[in-house]
């Protein structure tokens, strides 16, 4: 009967308190007769910064590795087994995150908003690579960077993309970064990371469309040699672009090059450029007129970028929560839609006017203006360079990597004879000693 | 003529100033974002006076179960033997019967401690962080009962996906060394220690 009365006494008691909105003391806690005493909840500390300085640490020595292995002992074992460790390291083990690639939404994001502190971790990935990449070139894609290594494993049969295709391809890249840092620098979500294709690899875990994400990608890299690398990673843009003033470059023979032709179908990512003869005066002037065509061309690219990038920003802003929310507001408000959603439920419960929530999105909007027009004037200069760079013929006396397409994994050294030339020396003036 | 030094060519010259211009670039950006760095680091938290405990954090995290938890603060708890954290609303009988709980996977003890009361734990290893128990607690009772980010588990995603998703904004980027959010009402919840005052 007392269990009756009482759960009768709490309904009511419900029932008076069922309109106030939040949590309240409603039952005060009990003083126990039998002297129980409260159980502590449990609040487990985060992660030390230790894993922090320690993979600052890995990468830095890793990228050492690298750079010693390519340039001094021109390994390409070394590299491979440097890669595998890093994959495992670097992927599995720390699962993928933080890596560099995500690290340029990270100082995108600080860049544009001042109340966002970067970890210095985070700074530390991103900038490191780009220094090595100075000095050294693509050191870090060689033997670093798991999703590339991830790619390399798996290659078996590498395809030849015509030249002309790689060139379009490589645009997307370009794209990519652009939409990264756009969307990262208006805080509208971190793209990088959300179609991450391997993250769900390394953490084996993860929603299935991410799974079969990765496998495409992995499918499509058997045959062309790391796909995400050439022509979707946004940090490789950032690495190609720098190691083109790189101080040191992957050299595919040690000495004078025999132009035996040998190492021409060796480099599975196409960054090998054949001896190339300077143009005739013939082709020279059709050249220069292409050229000056080209030049004209590049601020009507850029111009046409500025305009259609205004005109996505209504259709890019949607990412953004705010100016989603205040859109479904809007609709709600003017009776366009019917119910609500989760987002404009809570929002309504928190009693915010809603001329500050359109007011706010509207100042995003105004952002997405701006940015999305830097981002089509950003992919109008991309195109129009890329448009002009086949017409800039040089002359070319060796086979050689391209510095801002080469990887520096090492391949084509197995395939010099002047380097065979050279091991074989370095092993018997070893033997000798 | 054959003793001259090697003379540098053009595009070397070029080449070395991006590479100067490029070096002194970056060693800028780095002294402009470390400046604003110093803050320290950052992990995800929930603010649970945000949260609507829309189930978002069971289905969103990478991990699998969420390494969003529901936390209990004893020290709020009212001992309820009508618990609406712990109960459907209209349950046969108050005891422990699946049918008559509110959490799907069973992650809440119901422990006896003396008449009328009794105590509410959470096992952690079971408890998806669905938050229909906190949404039964914050509705009828103290609100004792909160989702949290549980630091032991989480990967500090660099952007974590849950909160790419969360409908009410509530997650927030906390610093490391103050990893959790307490609900009004707790007593370190920084609002009450503000009227202390």
């Amino acid at each position: 009967m007392t269990h009756c009365s009482r759960t009768l006494a709490i309904l009511l008691f419900l029932a008076v308190l069922s309109g106030s909105a939040g949590a309240a003391e409603r039952f005060p806690p009990p003083e126990f007769d039998s002297g129980h005493s409260l159980p502590e909840t449990q609040y487990p500390a985060p992660r030390g910064l230790v894993f922090e300085v320690l993979d600052v640490a890995a990468l830095f020595v890793a990228l050492c590795l690298a750079a010693w292995l390519a340039f001094r002992r021109r390994s390409r074992t070394g590299l491979f087994v440097l890669m595998l460790v890093s994959l495992f390291y670097f992927g599995f083990l720390r699962e993928g995150c933080v890596c560099p690639i995500g690290a340029i939404q990270n100082v995108a994001l600080a860049i544009a908003d001042r109340s966002y502190a970067v970890p210095i971790a985070v700074l530390a990935f991103f900038l490191l690579p780009l220094v090595f990449a100075l000095f050294f070139g693509r050191v870090f894609c060689a033997a670093v960077c798991p999703l590339g290594a991830i790619q390399d494993v798996v290659l078996v049969h590498p395809l030849r993309v015509p030249t002309w295709l790689e060139h379009a391809l490589r645009v997307l890249a370009y794209a990519y970064l652009g939409a990264a840092v756009l969307f990262a620098a208006t805080g509208s979500a971190f793209v990088i990371c959300q179609y991450d294709p391997f993250v769900a690899f390394f953490r084996l875990s993860g929603s299935l469309a991410m799974f079969i994400l990765g496998a495409c990608v992995l499918v499509v890299a058997m045959f062309v040699g790391r796909p995400y690398c050439r022509f979707l990673c946004p940090y490789g843009v950032l690495l190609g672009l720098l190691a083109r003033a790189s101080q040191r470059r992957v050299t595919i023979s040690p000495a004078e090059c025999v132009r035996c032709r040998l190492c021409e179908d060796s480099c599975p990512f196409g960054a090998i450029r054949a001896p190339a003869e300077a143009p005739s005066p013939d082709e020279r002037r059709v050249g220069r007129k292409r050229l000056a065509l080209l030049l004209g061309l590049l601020p009507v690219l850029v111009g046409l970028g500025l305009f259609a990038g205004g005109l996505l920003a209504v259709p890019f802003s949607k990412v953004h929560a705010t100016v989603s929310l205040a859109e479904r507001v809007r609709l709600e408000d003017t009776g366009k839609a019917e119910g609500t959603t989760d987002a404009s439920e809570a929002f309504r419960e928190t009693g915010r006017p809603t001329e500050e929530l359109f007011a706010e999105a509207k100042v995003l909007r105004s952002r997405f203006v701006t940015g999305g027009r830097l981002l089509g004037a950003w992919l109008g200069l991309v195109i129009g360079i890329k448009l002009i760079y086949p017409t800039l013929r040089r002359r070319r006396t060796d086979y050689e990597a391209d510095r801002g397409a080469c990887l520096a994994c090492g391949r084509c050294y197995d395939y010099c004879p002047v380097e065979h030339d050279r091991r074989k020396k370095a092993r018997e003036a070893g033997a000798v000693r | 003529m054959d003793t001259r030094p090697e003379p540098v060519n053009r595009r070397d010259f070029l080449r070395s100033g991006a590479r100067g211009a490029c070096l002194i670039g970056i060693g800028g950006t780095l002294g402009f974002l470390a400046t604003r760095s110093r803050g320290g680091d950052t992990v995800w938290q929930i603010d649970p006076e945000k949260c609507t405990q829309c189930g978002n954090c069971a289905t969103n995290c990478v991990l699998k179960p969420s390494a969003v938890k529901c936390v209990h603060a004893f020290a709020m708890c009212g001992y309820c033997e009508l618990c609406t954290g712990y109960f459907e609303p209209e349950p046969n009988a108050l005891n422990t019967g699946a049918e008559n709980q509110l959490c799907p996977v069973a992650a809440i003890q119901r422990t006896f401690v003396e008449d009328p009361y009794y105590e509410y734990g959470i096992d952690e290893a079971l408890c998806i962080g669905c938050g229909k128990c906190v949404e039964g607690c914050r509705a009828f009772g103290n609100g004792s009962l909160y989702l949290q980010v549980r630091h032991d588990r989480c990967l500090d995603c660099n952007e974590c996906s849950i909160a790419a998703a969360c409908p009410a904004d509530a997650f927030v980027r906390v610093p490391a060394e103050e990893p959790y959010l307490h609900p009004a009402g707790h007593p370190e919840h920084p609002q009450l220690d503000d009227s202390k005052h």
